[in-house]
């Protein structure tokens, strides 16, 4: 495997290597290993002459070893933090080797999602990076019996400049090994002046693998004496088999064996879902083989599920009052007076992650322990889930993570790992359990269906003197709690509680609803349909009071204010209030920035063309976008230029970040323009991408010009950020260009054609 | 028993003549660098050359790859990097990256025929080609500069 460097003990338990004094700390508050631990998820790092750092290490020959330990699909976290780290260190990147963590808690949080990958760690790598940096400096001071005041590092050189005297990190790596591992307070990090990698960027670590086809991604993965496993899973959630073929199955060649599965008791969580697996000695076998099974179905309570039908309960329910999860003024005294109101539905139906990589996980399960290579954004989920399926220690279960084939949140959900893992027990072979696309898009754990009902009475100046807002939609966390429909704190936060408008009288509410497939986050989650409802709603009111769409949003956003959300459940993305407090200002000044640099309002826009603007926070994040687009009389729609501008706070990879809100308007294209799973009966309508397109070079945006704002707040998410408002701006585009307001997603049922 | 070329070796296959190329080059041979994305010929990640035109190994079936010069990522240049690999890194396309074998053999497939190809015939024939993250733009800049640096 030779794509990402993966740990092994067997490569490392010999010579005595362990036992060469090597320090082996954790920097921060990771659990501490020591010579002559169980090291069953060691490193290079961990073995190099030189670990002050559960993330790094140094040997003789100047080699940097440096751990990712978050999952790569594409946003080159995997190379970021690891330019952190060398930053701080000082040293010279052609020199460093990144190797990727197994899935072990000595690491901290691995769960490589909500888009705060660097936010979490940024101080943690800068730590690592400072105390090998001292750690060598007062190793080169005490050779030169000069105070260590005197010296400084000059890319994995130390450096006594009046006596020019130069000593590199690697001949340095055995005597500051010796020394005692500062503490924090004794560690100075680099002045901003003094950065080489942060705030300039590089590309990714992998680039040349992957222009190759030389990267392992879990698809890739092989093992000797595997088989492979393609299996036939419930149709409906909470299905059961009733009976199955097991002999026709047998007679493709290829196939060795038929194994099923048992149903997951609920809640769902990140269980296998049950069926019946297919073993083969290749994959096209194994998809070969489940054709035969014929199986009959129990499919349980859920086969009552229809999207069309739910879409009404949802909205219905949104039509009456609901939970309030946020309350200013009071809106219903000034609804009670009359005058002008306006109101709409908004309607966001399920969304597929689909990502080009489909579920596969290899499993190996030999002598009581089960070891794992799989596409995963948390390899911790999957030591939890696969120690209760197979009932051993989580210790017992070796992750290994391999690149990502996209993940958008899907591969946070372990259940396929888990189903690897069940059938190698079961099979006592390594199996590679690979999913078809029509399997990646049935059983998904779907971004949720919503509905949302807002509601404006609008003042002389068409700006809004109450607004009442309430949305509708099976909540996440029912794939944990089987009774659980109300919208938790952590996703009502998602554009939702923390509108940012300066309003005098306001009313937020959320309503209940029960989920019937397994719910999960998808790149941006709740932000989806919330900023969608919000920022669409805006851009009617603007419409409605005869005004500008930006004025009309500068002037609800309104002076420069932190918001206070005394009284409301409102948990920041786990970041604290004091480091990443809510500055409208911020917004109102990516808004500014995205109109100036698109032009907004000195354009002249032909007919069928127009341009939409929306300015959200999403993951600590403030952007506003503009996209501009013609609708043929066709009723084809393009899209041939995005405007971005975002505040991300202190920004590390200025290249990978212009890649992600490039990428996150093409994600958003596919929303409007196509997005929709819908079930009938329970079971999941669409398969591939015959019927969920997702957006092609034909499609997409030609040009999104991204602006990032210099700013010096502490670092925040670029992953998901991009793609909200990018929806909301392109369907008031939409309206701009056709009078046609999209309430319903995606435009297919807008009828412009 | 089916005899074909695979990046320039004679190999011959005694399994299913139904099995698709793909499964062959990945299960049989080993040759990892071509993905399966779709399994239907929709989203390209499975491009390969056979007899030098892009072609979705994930529907072409091993009896018709009989006698066929077959070329994968694996093969597309002898020493060191084609223009398109080369262009894909210096205008930094991939973002997973997954997709970018099929984009790439594509794009190179395009380049063969068209030394110099517009806007529009770059669509044309990349449109067959899904990535999720969303590089297309980078896509259409990178084909370009192969075309440059290859006339």
């Amino acid at each position: 495997m030779n794509g990402i460097e993966n740990a092994s003990r067997r490569r490392f338990l010999t010579g005595g290597i362990v036992a060469a004094g090597a320090l082996v700390l954790g920097v921060h508050y990771y659990p501490k290993l020591a010579a002559g631990d169980e090291l069953p998820h060691d490193t290079n790092a961990d073995h190099a002459t030189l670990n002050p750092s559960v993330y790094l290490g140094i040997n003789p020959d100047g080699t940097v070893w440096i751990v990712a330990h978050r999952s790569e699909m594409g946003t080159t976290s995997r190379t970021t933090l690891p330019l952190v780290v060398a930053d701080e260190l000082d040293a010279d990147w052609k020199r460093v080797k990144i190797e990727q963590a197994l899935g072990d808690k000595r690491y901290g949080d691995q769960n490589t999602d909500g888009s705060h990958s660097i936010r979490s760690f940024y101080d943690v790598m800068r730590e690592a990076g400072a105390t090998a940096r001292f750690m060598l400096t007062q190793a080169a001071a005490q050779q030169w019996s000069v105070p260590a005041a005197e010296c400084e590092t000059d890319l994995h050189v130390v450096v006594h400049r009046s006596s020019n005297r130069r000593a590199g990190y690697g001949e340095l790596a055995r005597a500051a090994a010796k020394l005692p591992v500062p503490k924090r307070e004794e560690l100075k990090l680099k002045p901003k002046s003094a950065w080489r990698y942060i705030g300039k960027g590089e590309v990714s670590y992998d680039l040349e693998t992957l222009v190759t086809g030389k990267a392992i991604y879990g698809m890739d993965a092989r093992l000797d004496g595997m088989v492979y496993a393609s299996v036939e899973r419930p149709p409906v959630l909470g299905g059961k088999v009733k009976s199955y073929d097991d002999k026709e199955p047998l007679k493709v060649a290829g196939v060795r064996q038929i194994v099923p599965i048992d149903p997951f008791q609920p809640p769902p969580a990140f269980q296998p879902l049950g069926g019946i697996a297919v073993i083969a000695d290749n994959t096209w076998a194994a998809f070969q083989g489940r054709k035969k099974l014929n199986i009959s179905w129990d499919n349980g309570p859920n086969e009552t599920y229809n999207s069309d039908s739910y879409k009404n309960e949802l909205r219905g329910t949104s039509h009456n009052p609901c939970k309030v999860v946020r309350n200013v003024g009071d809106a219903d005294a000034v609804f009670a007076k009359g005058g002008k109101v306006h109101e709409a539905d908004y309607y966001v139906p399920l969304l597929a992650h689909a990502a080009m990589e489909p579920l596969v996980a290899l499993a190996e399960f030999k002598d009581g322990k089960a070891t794992l290579w799989a596409p995963t954004q948390n390899p911790q989920a999957v030591q939890d889930i696969v120690s209760k399926e197979l009932g051993i220690s989580k210790e017992d279960v070796i992750c290994h993570v391999t690149l990502l084939g996209g993940g958008f949140g899907r591969k946070s959900k372990p259940d396929y790992v888990a189903e690897a893992a069940v059938l190698s027990k079961k099979v006592g072979r390594p199996v590679k359990v690979v999913w078809t696309r029509e399997d990646d898009i049935k059983f998904d754990y779907y971004n949720a269906v919503a509905s949302m009902y807002l509601k404006a009475a609008l003042g002389t100046n068409g700006k809004p003197t109450a607004w009442l807002q309430r949305s509708v939609f099976p909540p996440i966390p029912s794939i944990f709690d089987v009774n659980a429909v109300y919208g938790d704190p952590g996703h009502l936060q998602q554009g939702w509680t923390d509108i940012p408008y300066d309003l005098p009288n306001l009313r937020i509410e959320n309503g209940p609803a029960k989920a019937h497939v397994r719910i999960g986050w998808l790149r941006s989650v709740a932000n989806i349909y919330h900023a969608f409802g919000i920022q669409c709603f805006t851009d009617e009111l603007a419409h409605a009071a005869g005004r500008d769409s930006l004025d009309y949003l500068l002037d609800l956003i309104g002076q420069p204010r932190t918001i206070d959300f005394k009284g409301v459940e409102y948990p920041n993305y786990g970041a604290s209030m004091e480091a990443y407090p809510w500055e409208t200002g911020r917004l109102r000044h990516v808004t500014e920035v995205v109109a100036e640099k698109s032009g907004w309002g000195k354009r002249k826009h032909s007919k069928g063309t127009g341009v939409g603007i929306a300015a959200h926070k999403s993951f600590l994040t403030y952007v506003a976008t503009v996209v501009e687009v013609e609708v043929s009389d066709q009723g084809e729609v393009r899209i041939p230029r995005v405007d971005v501008a975002l505040d991300a706070g202190l920004v590390v990879n200025p290249e990978a970040t212009r890649a992600q809100f490039e990428g996150a308007a093409v994600f958003g294209t596919s929303v409007v323009r196509t997005g929709e799973i819908t079930a009938t009966k329970g079971v999941i309508d669409q398969s591939n991408f015959q019927d969920y397109p997702v957006a092609r070079i034909n499609e997409a945006p030609t040009q999104t010009n991204v602006y990032i704002v210099d700013s010096d707040a502490p670092p925040a998410g670029v992953g998901e950020p991009g793609v909200p408002p990018f929806i909301a701006a392109f369907c008031n585009a939409i309206f701009a260009a056709t009078g046609k307001r999209v309430r319903d997603l995606p435009i297919t049922k807008l009828g412009l054609s | 028993m089916i005899q074909l070329k695979v990046n320039g070796v004679e190999q011959s296959f005694s399994g299913e003549p139904e099995m698709p190329l793909l499964w062959y080059l990945r299960d049989i041979l080993g040759l990892t660098g071509s993905k399966f994305g779709c399994g239907i010929g929709l989203c390209g990640a499975c491009t390969v050359h056979v007899n030098g035109q892009a072609t979705r190994s994930c529907v072409t079936v091993m009896r018709d790859a009989a006698g066929k010069e077959v070329t994968t990522i694996e093969g597309l240049e002898k020493d060191g990097l084609h223009p398109v690999q080369k262009a894909w890194m210096q205008i930094n396309v991939p973002q997973c990256g997954y997709c970018q074998v099929g984009q790439m053999m594509q794009a190179a497939a395009l380049l063969n025929s068209n030394k110099k190809p517009t806007d529009k015939q770059i669509d044309d024939a990349m449109s067959g080609n899904i990535c999720r993250c969303g590089t297309y733009q980078r896509i259409r800049v990178a084909i370009k500069s192969a075309a440059e640096e290859m006339s």
